[in-house]
This record gives C-alpha cells, sequence and structure tokens, in this order.
C-alpha cells in the first residue's frame, strides 16, 4: 500500500478532509472515500462529463483530476445543488421536461449546467449546447437536457 | 493506475531540484487531460507526478506591445481564451485553444501540456509555430530557449532533457496589419482530433506581404513548419495565385499517414484546402487592422 497523504479541500462549502493514495482520482477519492456517489464514472478518459464537477469556479471531469491535486480547492458535487429539501431550479425543470431517462449522465449534466449558467446566466440554444458538448448521454437524444436547461435559465432570471 | 508519489512545488527552484533528484522517473503534471489517460492505459509509467500549476512562472499570462505575449506553460487554455489581449491580437491561438476538447477539458488543458504531449495532431501547436512563439526551457543547471517548430522530435517525444522543464512561451507582439489563423479539419462539429490542422500568420505592408509564415499539424511525425510555403509570399500580393501557389507548397512537405480518420491522399488535399483558408482568413484579417 502506497503511503497516503492527507487533504484538506472545501466540498459544496464545507470544510472536509480525506486520506488518499497520489494515484487516486477525485472521483475515485468522491465516490469511495468520501461517499459522494452523485458524481458518476462513465469513461475514465475525459470523453462522456458524467464526472463533472465544479473546480474552483471551472466545470472539469473528475476522473482526469487526482486527489491530491484538490488541496485548498473548492469543489461543487451535484450533492450541492439542492437547498435542504428544495430542488435546484435545473433539477427541477430536468424532472419537468424528462430531461433524463436513465439518469446516469445527469449529475454531470446538471453540473455542467450549473457552470454555465454561473458564467452566462442566460445562453442562446447554441451556447447551451456548446456548453454541455463535454457531457454525453445515450437515452434522451439531448433536446430534452437543453430545453430543460433554457427553461432552468428563464426561471432563475425572473422570467 | 500504477503507484506513483506526487509534489506539488511552489517555485521554479523547488521544481528544477525534484526534477533533477527523480531524473526520468518524474514527469511535470499540468492539466492531466492527456497525462492521466495515458498513465491509466499504461503508455506513460512516471514514478512521481511534479505538478506544475502552483509554479508562479508557470502560471504567468501577460502581453504588452513592445515584448508581446508571455503564456506560463501550465496556463489553462480556459484563460487564455478568455484573456482580452490574447482575443484581439492572437485570435488564431484562441481558435486553437478554443478546439481542444470539451469546456471540461479546456478548464484544464495547457499550452505547454499540449506541446509536451508531443502528438503531431495537438491544436495549438501549429498555432503557436505561426505565431513564430519561443520556449523557455529551464533546468537546474541554466535555461535555454527552443522554437516550438523544433520542440516535438518524434511522436510522443520532445527535445527536453529528463531534468528540464519548459517554463513559458514567448510570442512576438504583432506588427502592424498582422494577424494570424487556425483552422483544422474533423468529420464532425466538436470534440475531435485533427485529421488535418494548418495555422497562419502574416504581415502585410499596403497590399503586400512584409512576412508569413505556415505551420501544418496531424500531416507528419511531428508537427511541420511550412518554411518555403510562406516564404513564397513575401513581396507579393496576398491573392488567390499566389496562396494556391503557398498552398502547393505546403502540400509539397506533407507526409501524412493513412488511418481511420482519413487517408494519406485525402490529407494531403486538405492541407492544400486549409492553407488557402487560413491565408485568406489571415489576410482579412490583417487588412482590417
Ligand atoms: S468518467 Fe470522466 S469524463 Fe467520463
Ligand atoms: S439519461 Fe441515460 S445516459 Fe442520459
Amino acid at each position: 500500500m502506497a503511503n497516503k497523504v492527507h487533504v484538506e479541500t472545501t466540498l459544496n462549502g464545507e470544510a472536509v478532509e480525506f486520506l488518499c493514495e497520489p494515484r487516486q482520482s477525485l472521483l475515485e477519492v468522491l465516490r469511495d472515500v468520501l461517499g459522494f456517489t452523485g458524481t458518476k464514472e462513465g469513461c475514465l478518459t475525459g470523453d462522456c462529463g458524467a464526472c463533472s464537477v465544479i473546480l474552483d469556479g471551472r466545470i472539469s471531469c473528475s476522473c482526469l483530476v487526482l486527489g491530491v491535486e484538490a488541496q485548498g480547492k473548492n469543489i461543487q458535487t451535484v450533492e450541492g445543488l439542492a437547498q435542504a429539501d428544495k430542488l435546484h431550479p435545473l433539477q427541477q425543470k430536468f424532472l419537468e421536461h424528462a430531461a433524463l431517462q436513465c439518469g446516469i449522465c445527469t449529475p454531470g449534466f446538471l453540473v455542467a449546467a450549473k457552470a454555465l449558467l454561473d458564467r452566462n446566466p442566460n445562453p442562446t440554444e447554441h451556447e447551451v449546447r456548446y456548453g454541455l458538448a463535454g457531457n454525453l448521454c445515450r437515452c434522451t437524444g439531448y433536446d430534452k437536457i437543453v430545453r430543460a436547461v433554457l427553461d432552468a435559465a428563464a426561471v432563475m432570471q425572473g422570467r | 493506475m500504477h503507484a506513483i508519489t506526487y509534489e506539488s512545488p511552489k517555485s521554479l527552484a523547488q521544481a528544477l531540484s525534484l526534477l533533477s533528484a527523480t531524473g526520468e522517473k518524474g514527469r511535470l503534471l499540468a492539466g492531466g487531460t492527456d497525462l492521466l489517460i495515458q498513465m491509466r492505459a499504461g503508455v506513460r509509467k512516471p514514478e512521481q507526478l511534479i505538478d506544475a500549476k502552483s509554479i508562479p512562472e508557470l502560471q504567468v499570462l501577460s502581453f504588452n506591445s513592445q515584448d508581446g505575449l508571455r503564456v506560463g506553460a501550465a496556463v489553462p487554455c480556459c484563460r487564455l481564451i478568455e484573456d482580452p489581449a490574447v482575443r484581439q491580437h492572437y485570435p488564431g491561438l484562441v481558435e486553437a485553444a478554443g478546439l481542444i476538447g470539451s469546456v471540461q477539458i479546456q478548464s484544464r488543458c495547457s499550452l505547454g501540456g499540449n506541446l509536451c504531449n508531443g502528438s503531431p495532431a495537438a491544436d495549438t501547436t501549429p498555432a503557436l509555430i505561426a505565431l513564430g512563439a519561443v520556449c523557455h526551457v529551464a533546468s537546474s543547471k541554466g535555461t535555454r530557449t527552443v522554437a516550438v517548430e523544433d520542440f516535438v522530435v518524434s511522436p510522443g517525444r520532445t527535445v527536453l532533457q529528463a531534468d528540464e522543464l519548459l517554463v513559458e512561451f514567448r510570442i512576438p507582439a504583432p506588427k502592424p496589419h498582422s494577424a494570424d489563423c487556425y483552422q483544422r479539419f474533423i468529420p464532425r462539429n466538436e470534440m475531435d482530433i485533427a485529421v488535418v490542422g494548418v495555422g497562419a500568420a502574416v504581415t502585410l505592408n499596403g497590399d503586400t506581404c512584409t512576412a508569413a509564415r505556415i505551420s501544418l499539424g496531424a500531416v507528419a511525425p511531428t508537427p511541420l513548419f511550412a518554411k518555403e510555403a510562406g516564404a513564397s509570399l513575401v513581396g507579393k500580393p496576398l491573392n488567390e495565385s499566389t496562396i494556391a501557389a503557398a498552398a502547393a507548397l505546403a502540400q509539397q512537405i506533407a507526409v501524412p499517414i493513412t488511418d481511420m480518420r482519413g487517408t494519406a491522399e485525402y490529407r494531403k488535399h486538405m492541407v492544400g484546402v486549409l492553407t488557402r483558408r487560413v491565408l485568406t482568413t489571415a489576410a482579412e484579417r490583417a487588412r482590417a487592422k
């Protein structure tokens, strides 16, 4: 067993610390060490976006980040979207638009959409499609996802 | 992935001493968007990763109209793409950086990583070659500079010695009426690896071209500087026939392979098409300045 490293980070606004091996990805740490299983594993090659998290304000594939790289960083995962028992508007709109089927891609899409709206609260359809191009879905055909995100943006803008 | 150790040096001196101690067994980690995949696949097996991202010299991003642009090797492409000075003065570099992977990948990937990965199909490398970018390399013994076109020696291999690291790129200040452009061909809209990529930078004086650099990606074991193709334009107006002649010269140095992305013949044809397009666009941009 390789030596474990002690890492201190902020996860969904709360200080957390953990021990991990340097070879472990942030995805592995989130799921297997911290028990935050909302973030999904698809490809492990940066292609599918199921593992998307927001790292210091930037949407990133947690399969391509090492757990040790989280030292001193700010991480947001899908678990941080809902406030108490109130769903985030994106989650609410995904439900209303039936923008998920099997659901494996959904946490990644939600987090990527959150990152997109954080930077661009009023995106065009083109911008939504481009901003979510790093997230793959094998079920929905994307259209409902794009509509849900546009609708959520409208609600969040008070329209 | 095999067991590794991880260091995150906070200064260049610290990074260089780590590197001189580990030698071949150490490797710099920038965004990790190529390296971690290669390590998982067993293609690269460094025993120690030295995180480049906390080294201040590798995070420099600054522009001034005398000295031009400095880009630290580990600056993530998202920062480069969003930088107003880079957008204004080096649109071709922004085009290339914006073509790498998804938004997720652009949050992490860097010009330094893209170059040190040594892929013949790297998008930002031809853009840097067109701009005449120079690499600043350091080891615990000293520093040296290497032109970007001389940096990659074969697929996956670079001129870097085991104790050296790439610190930053220096990109000359844009001359009046100069501009760059990068385009690649892929069979879909986004998220793919270049079948062919071509970069160009031109400088005009009135109608006359006074300098031109053309570069090619994915058509040889390493990215290519098409020196004669660019030189053929100097002293001439940039029109359909001079551009076609330059494109033909660029085609001559392409030695592509046939693979699942395209045949050698097709790639060679596309070198001509894209060279014409990037020269035309770069010339339009230069005239508009
Ligand atoms: S699991 Fe990370 S991108 Fe697919
Ligand atoms: S809902 Fe099944 S992969 Fe997207």
